[in-house]
């Protein structure tokens, strides 16, 4: 309890990533539910795409904290320029960089979903179509950098993240109807393909020993300080 | 204040059947066995123009545009 009295910032950060992550997830769900046409007998239809909407802005909000107690935190030297310009962060320069590149990607399609009227829809949704790597890239930033990743109940919130994501897009290709079977598998299979390769990737790196330390050292030789 | 009458136009080819439109706007809007709007004519009542524009954004397809009411 000190510490997170000491270090209100830093613990900002942990907590406002984690709840962004959530809140990116629920909002890639009715996404998805949105576009497979679900249509729960005592919602509207409208309501769900309100939602979609109304919690992904939520998740911007959220963000900002993330980002903002991130820089304001004076322990580990991120710096502005790496906020918008991926892998420029000196403190784990590939981890950090993926969050950069989510919240890029995440921008374009916040950007293109103001201006939707105006660009038209096929455009709008070649972009929109980057939230499931925007998302993926999310889950790796979080579980590649975040300090509570070896956490028992932080490991099943990606669990159920990764869980539901992963069963929405299967569902949505299973009912899109026939025809593109190729195109369908091989969704189907990169989907299934990342998140196995997330939980190698959490096996080899973020769970084996000496995580905090290689996270740091593939960019640089002088070894940062530990936060736990 | 003198608002110029509006009316809903509806992209037949662009329209998708989410029916999203007929929930935010069923004074002028119902669907059919497929779930594609059918428009009751005219131009939108004077109170209704908020709804109609909820409808028009809400539309997953953009498949909806208000126009001024002609004549």
């Amino acid at each position: 309890m000190n510490a997170l009295f000491n270090d209100p910032l830093w613990f900002t950060t942990r907590a406002s990533g984690t709840v962004a992550f959530g809140l990116l997830t629920v909002t890639v769900v009715l996404g998805v539910a949105g576009v497979a046409r679900y249509a729960p007998a005592r919602m509207g239809r409208f309501e769900v795409a309100a939602l979609h909407r109304n919690i992904s802005l939520l998740a911007l909000a959220v963000l900002g904290v993330h980002i903002g107690t991130a820089l304001a935190d004076s322990f580990v030297p991120i710096g502005w320029t790496a906020v918008v310009v991926p892998f420029l962060s000196p403190y784990r320069t590939t981890w950090v960089g993926l969050g950069t590149l989510a919240f890029d990607l995440l921008l374009a399609v916040y950007l293109t979903s103001a201006v939707r009227l105006r660009i038209g829809q096929r455009r709008w949704k070649a972009v929109h179509l980057c939230s499931y790597g925007a998302w993926a890239v999310a889950l790796f930033h979080a579980a590649g950098t975040g300090s509570d990743t070896r956490l028992g109940l932080q490991i099943t919130l990606y669990s159920v993240c990764v869980a539901v994501v992963l069963a929405a897009i299967l569902w949505r290709l299973y009912t899109v109807g026939p025809g593109h079977l190729a195109a369908r598998v091989g969704l189907a299979t990169a989907s299934v393909a990342t998140v196995a390769g997330f939980y190698g990737f959490l096996a080899a790196g973020p769970l084996a020993p000496n995580w905090s330390h290689r996270a740091q050292q593939a960019q640089s030789t002088e070894p940062m300080g530990e936060r736990r | 204040m003198k608002r110029t009458a509006r009316r809903l136009v509806i992209d037949r080819i662009a329209c998708t059947g989410h029916g999203l439109c007929a929930e935010l706007f069923p004074e002028q809007l119902a669907l059919d066995d497929w779930g594609y709007p059918i428009q009751s004519p005219g131009p939108i009542a004077g109170g209704d123009t908020r709804h109609a524009q909820r409808a028009v954004a809400a539309c997953p397809a953009l498949a909806m545009r208000l126009e001024a009411a002609r004549g």
